[in-house]
């Protein structure tokens, strides 16, 4: 006799095991460390942290174990705990133009104050296989220039006082909405299309950056900036009225230098698109920048003619983890509703049978 | 006939929480604004209230938004029951229901009169639910209107101004194209003559079963991150034409294992020769009327 | 009657420095057809969409006599605005496919309007579908079938079908034979002319062919610029026409 499928406790429970024992893999191999994660898988670190919009390095390294390696999966494990945390306030803004820069890049000037600094980068390098990497303990030492004073002020800042750069928004004091404590509704500022695309996923981001150059909804855009480093993280606690430093992040920040023909209102001019990531995440901050640039269509006066530029589109699906939830939802049951249809379909094709047969019948 | 169907105690009793958490996952900010969203909910019966969902240790459709609305309104003394598809016993509600034993140490129980909260997906128990007792719905899609109009901006003016004509032209679709209504879950309903709700994914069986409920009904959204209620003794009605009145699934024949002629039938495939059975699926319902009849 | 039906007042409406309408007034008497005429980027077009609630104007004071009573329409909540546009009123658009839903069938697109009205029995829809198919002279066994299916030609007079189902008083028109062929476009003003005369509708349409207006309008507007350079009856304007603008205009067309 049958027996309806029963005892998904038992399977669960096993399922979790065989993954913890596939995560583990062959033991005769040693296992990696979190510490190790962290140093020499830092650019999955770094996006974990980004979009987990988390700044933890060890926890997002954790998350990269647990989750063997599948970073969505990882970015989902720090939302998760980051929910249990409790909010106490707000950082004051990064200031960084006072970065200790490691790598800062700009396509726009060949040189300018503060210079052009390479850092750590793929850019350039031949991507051959190093099969040197199959063995350990065996790299180049590179030569490290002192660190430098001289000031790396904004690029874009240097436009601006020339008056080719469109004004930034003033300053309202006013406190930016928070995503993560007000759901997101439409039409959205652009302080909170930045923090969903801060959120978003990088692939997405970059799949619709990438458009925006092909020609759905171009920009002319042009890398103004890029720079990756060190900056401070200050707060003001309310009983003291003064800020303190609460440590240093790493963070990269890209701005995006855009033609603009100007509109009615508005004189010809150069816009910005900005993009920013926890860590090193360059492909990320640029392709933030540009999408952030093309959802400025409508404030500009542009036509909307192109995914990039419509701001329910991308805010809507830009999230990896409620991306990835929703698609895989469909690997629940769904006994009942397809039970339902079920009944449907077969209702439905009896009804054109008899249709059918009466009409033979008339025929005959 | 043999089943194997998990224990009979109808209450297993509390256990030890796990100590890096507090009482049910969130913390009590979260709960705060979440008890909030509800309040605001219950007032406006069938209108969605937005809010700021939060990410939880499981995956987004599987359930967030009914755990955040469990996890909000549970105390030390509930009994929670969690059912998808109708039963326990589904991978996903056996999910749901260890992680708030091992968040919140609360008694479970599978048997829908014992349980003070029941968390569900798809169905509504066949047993009547009480006074005092809450059932909390996981919805995929809070927006009854979202594949009829995908903007956001759009939608929320149609519930404002009360303009569903659209919501009818999908119905007069139907018809037209099949000679009846061809939508059977998610069925659209009117809240007290005034939002136009979607139910969740639960069989259009189960619509009646929502109006005049003694029990309150609380929807959560995650992903979308909307709530909404349905207060208890609430007026739901299902949309229909006067000439193509709404009317439920029914089955040629009873529950094979219950003998249930009132309840909603899965179909299980015995063998590859096209043999099937039909039974509830509503698994606390079947095996009760099977332990009366033994 | 001794009062209009529809009246705009000092109506302006600016994109950036560009000026669309430039403080525009007149008023439409019960039963009379307007038409509006100029080349495109006149501001006629910007015009009919603010009158008729689509965009809001810059400035302007618009009244609706609705039962005795003057409805203030720029002053106007959304949601009762809404419910003129989809009782009362009607906008035809230029382009059908701006003014049907393409992805529902005929029938549906006509009793969308019923439905959103209250109307809640199939079978009544439907006649009262069939009877507007009719009326537009579609083949009623189309009903089923989708506008995407449908000629230019039948795309258009299934727009007015729809526009036309809840019994409006007052119709809008955005060149409702813009984008047809010349003899598609004879029918559909035979159709229009006889529609308009039978359920005695009040109309304003704009158009750049003065074909189209001489055929449907009692009255006619010239824009130029953001402005009404004339204003007068039909055959007046377009036999004696004042403005330089005007006579241009009208020469140019005419001898065709």
């Amino acid at each position: 006799m049958f027996v309806a499928v029963k005892g998904g406790e038992k399977a669960i429970n096993n399922a979790h095991k065989l993954l913890a024992e596939t995560r583990r893999g062959d033991t005769s191999i040693p296992e990696i460390s979190i510490e190790q994660i962290e140093q020499q898988l830092s650019l999955s670190v770094d996006r974990v942290m980004s979009e987990g919009a988390l700044y933890d390095r060890l926890l997002a390294a954790t998350a990269i174990k647990q989750a063997r390696g599948d970073l969505i999966e990882a970015i989902f494990l720090v939302r998760a705990s980051r929910t249990t945390l409790t909010s106490f306030g707000y950082s004051q803004p990064l200031n960084t133009s006072e970065m200790q820069i490691l790598r800062r890049i700009s396509a726009t000037y060949k040189d300018l104050p503060g210079g052009q600094v390479l850092g750590p980068t793929f850019d350039y390098t031949h991507r051959l296989i190093d099969k040197n990497l199959e063995q350990t303990n065996n790299f180049p030492t590179a030569i490290k220039a002192p660190a430098s004073n001289e000031a790396t002020p904004h690029v874009l800042g240097l436009l601006s006082d020339e008056g080719l750069m469109e004004q930034p928004p003033t300053d309202t004091d006013a406190e930016p909405n928070d995503l993560t404590r007000e759901p997101l509704s439409f039409p959205a500022d652009r302080d909170t299309r930045l923090q969903s695309l801060a959120r978003g996923d990088e692939g997405f981001l970059l799949a619709l950056a990438y458009s925006t150059q092909r020609g759905y909804a171009r920009t002319h855009p042009f890398a103004g900036e890029i720079r990756f480093g060190k900056v401070a993280v200050e707060f003001t606690p309310e009983e003291l009225g003064f800020s303190l430093e609460l440590g240093e992040i790493q963070i990269t920040e890209c701005e995006m230098v855009n033609q603009f023909t100007g509109s009615k209102n508005t004189p010809p001019q150069f816009t910005r698109g900005y993009g920013i990531t926890f860590g090193q995440g360059e492909r990320k901050a640029m392709s933030m920048a540009l999408v952030d640039r093309a959802l400025r269509a409508e404030e500009l006066s542009e036509d909307l003619v192109a995914p990039a530029q419509d701001e329910e589109f991308v805010l809507s699906h830009c999230d990896n983890v409620q991306a990835t939830g929703f698609v895989e939802h469909l690997k629940l049951p769904h006994y009942v509703d397809f039970q339902a249809e079920l009944e449907l379909v077969r209702k439905m094709r009896a009804e054109q049978n008899v249709n059918q047969n009466q009409t033979r019948e008339a025929a005959e | 006939m043999s089943q194997s169907i998990i224990s009979p105690a109808i209450i297993s009793p509390a256990t030890q929480i796990d100590p890096n958490y507090n009482f049910a996952y969130l913390n009590e900010q979260t709960k705060k604004m979440i008890r909030r969203a509800l309040l605001k909910a219950i007032a406006i019966p069938g209108y969605q209230v937005p809010f700021a969902g939060r990410e939880m240790p499981m995956p987004y459709g599987w359930g967030t938004g009914g755990v955040q609305i469990t996890a909000s309104i549970l105390t030390p003394d509930d009994v929670l029951k969690v059912i998808d598809q109708g039963a326990d016993d589904t991978t996903n509600a056996v999910s749901i229901r260890k992680f708030f034993q091992r968040t919140a140490g609360i008694a479970t129980t599978l048997n829908t009169s014992t349980a003070t909260v029941i968390q569900t997906r798809h169905r509504i128990p066949e047993q009547k639910l009480q006074q005092g007792q809450i059932l909390v719905y996981q919805v995929p899609i809070p927006e009854p209107l979202r594949f009829l109009e995908p903007r956001e901006t759009e939608t929320r003016k149609m519930h404002a101004f009360e303009d569903y004509g659209l919501m009818h032209v999908k119905l007069y679709e139907d018809i037209s194209q099949h000679g009846h209504i061809a939508t059977t879950y998610a069925y659209p309903v009117m809240v007290e003559d005034r939002y136009v709700m979607d139910p969740s994914p639960i069989p259009k069986f189960d619509n009646p079963k929502m109006n005049n409920n003694p029990a309150l009904q609380l929807f959560g959204a995650g992903r979308e991150k909307r709530i909404y209620a349905i207060p208890p003794y609430t007026k739901v009605v299902s949309l229909d034409f006067e000439d193509h009145p709404f009317e439920i699934q029914a089955w040629d024949q009873p529950c094979e294992i219950c003998g249930a002629g009132d309840s909603f039938l899965d179909e299980v495939i015995m063998d590859d020769q096209g043999t099937r059975m039909f039974v509830c699926s509503d698994s606390d319902y079947c095996q009760s009327r099977s332990e009366v009849q033994s | 009657m001794n009062q209009p039906l529809f009246s705009v007042t000092n109506l302006s409406k600016k994109f950036g420095k560009t000026i669309a309408c430039n403080d525009i007034s007149f008023d439409l008497w019960p039963g009379e057809i307007l038409g509006i005429v100029g080349e495109s980027g006149s501001g006629k077009t910007t015009l009919l969409r603010s009158i008729a609630g689509l965009i809001k104007p810059d400035q302007a004071t618009i009244n609706y006599q609705h039962k005795n009573k003057t409805l203030n329409i720029d002053q106007m909540d959304e949601p009762e605005l809404r419910h003129l546009q989809r009782t009362e009123w009607a906008f035809v658009h230029q382009h059908p496919r701006d003014g049907l839903r393409m992805n529902v069938s005929a029938g549906a697109n006509i009793g969308e309007r019923l439905m959103a009205n209250g109307w809640r029995h199939y079978d009544d829809i439907r006649a009262e579908a069939i009877k507007w198919l009719e009326a537009v002279e579609i083949d009623a066994k189309r009903i089923d079938d989708l506008p995407r299916t449908f000629s230019g030609g039948m795309q258009q007079r299934l727009q007015i079908a729809r526009n036309l189902v809840t019994n409006p008083r007052l119709i809008f028109m955005d060149e409702p034979t813009g984008g047809l062929d010349v003899s598609v476009q004879a029918r559909l003003l035979d159709l229009l002319r006889g529609l308009v005369r039978d359920l005695g509708l009040s109309a304003i349409i704009v158009t750049h062919d003065l074909a189209v207006a001489r055929l449907l309008s009692n009255r006619l507007m010239v824009m130029k610029d953001g402005q009404v350079i004339e204003h007068g009856l039909t055959d007046q304007v377009l036999e004696d026409p004042q403005a330089a603008y005007s006579q241009l205009l009208v020469s140019s067309i005419l001898q065709v």
